[in-house]
């Protein structure tokens, strides 16, 4: 019997690239069931689907989902309390000359 | 005026089978899943169909099995555009099992073992359109593919079949289900293409 598999977060990358700018691979993410924080690349993500679904290693539940129309897409991402993503330093406030 | 008769001769009209727009025919049957497969006792399964008057119908496997048994063969069209002809199943008509149900809901929302959910139209469940099956070409259905048991309605397309199902929550509004939240269809006609919302 098979058992339906799933690939780790790195995958959604590419796909989330077409809506956003942001390095998905390298934010961290909350679990809204669980409260687990962890890479996003650690993210079971089930892609055999109608679209991509991606799972808290932790508790299963979904954290993202995300569907790919010809034309539109959709991203749910009421799993996931908040994202947090790696920025550049900001400059310190520029004292007086 | 032709003095022969048309298609005397002629090559019997190749059989092309009617699939509905954007599908292609294939004779596998791959298993999509947009979770871990439940693993799910038949000692401890139930179906339960939820009224929204708040009453509740409760079947257990052996009460399921003991129901009159019906053995559709259908086509099933897959959103992601493959379709599978002649499948054959055996399993509950919903009919059966909304007979005895007082309700005066439109609509369904199925829900699984595993937490998935669909809606669909209250209507579309009735009048010999879908079934709770749990036999697939004379075998078990596998966990893969659903079982024990999953829903079967065939005439929308198949993520509205759930896998596992559990049971029916009636509602007055129609409340969308798992895929229906994310863009897909709320009712998913596959010969009006209803793919994604607005379609």
């Amino acid at each position: 019997m098979t058992e339906m598999s799933y690939v780790d977060g790195n995958m959604l990358d590419g796909p989330m690239r077409e809506l956003f700018t942001v390095d998905l691979s390298s934010a961290m993410g909350r679990c809204e069931n669980c409260g687990m924080t962890g890479s996003m690349a650690s993210l079971h993500v089930y892609s055999h689907a109608p679209g991509l679904v991606a799972r808290c290693p932790s508790c299963e539940e979904v954290m993202v989902r995300l569907v790919r129309g010809p034309d539109r897409a959709w991203l749910d991402m009421r799993g996931t309390t908040y994202l947090q993503v790696p920025m550049p330093m900001e400059q310190p406030f520029p004292g007086p000359l | 005026m032709g003095i022969v008769s048309p298609g005397f001769q002629g090559r019997p009209r190749t059989q092309e089978p009617a699939l509905p727009p954007g599908q292609y025919l294939t004779e596998d049957f791959p298993v999509l899943s947009a979770g871990p497969t439940p693993r799910v006792s038949l000692d401890t399964w139930e179906f339960v169909i939820s009224a929204e008057n708040g009453s509740e119908h409760r079947w257990s496997w052996q009460e399921l099995m003991a129901l009159p048994q019906e053995t559709p063969t259908v086509d099933i069209h897959c959103v992601t555009r493959w379709s599978k002809l002649g499948t054959s199943w055996q399993g509950v008509s919903l009919d059966t099992l909304l007979a005895d149900v007082d309700t005066g809901a439109h609509f369904a929302l199925a829900h699984s073992y595993g937490g998935y959910t669909t809606n669909l139209p209250l209507d579309d469940l009735r009048g010999g359109q879908a079934w709770v099956v749990h036999t697939f070409d004379g075998a078990p259905l596998p966990a893969e593919h659903g079982g024990p048991a999953r829903l079967l309605v065939p005439h929308l397309y198949f993520w509205k079949s759930a896998k596992w199902v559990r049971g029916l929550r009636l509602k007055t509004m129609d409340e969308p289900g798992f895929w229906e939240t994310a863009g897909y269809h709320d009712y998913g006609d596959p010969w009006r293409e209803q793919r994604y919302q607005g379609d």
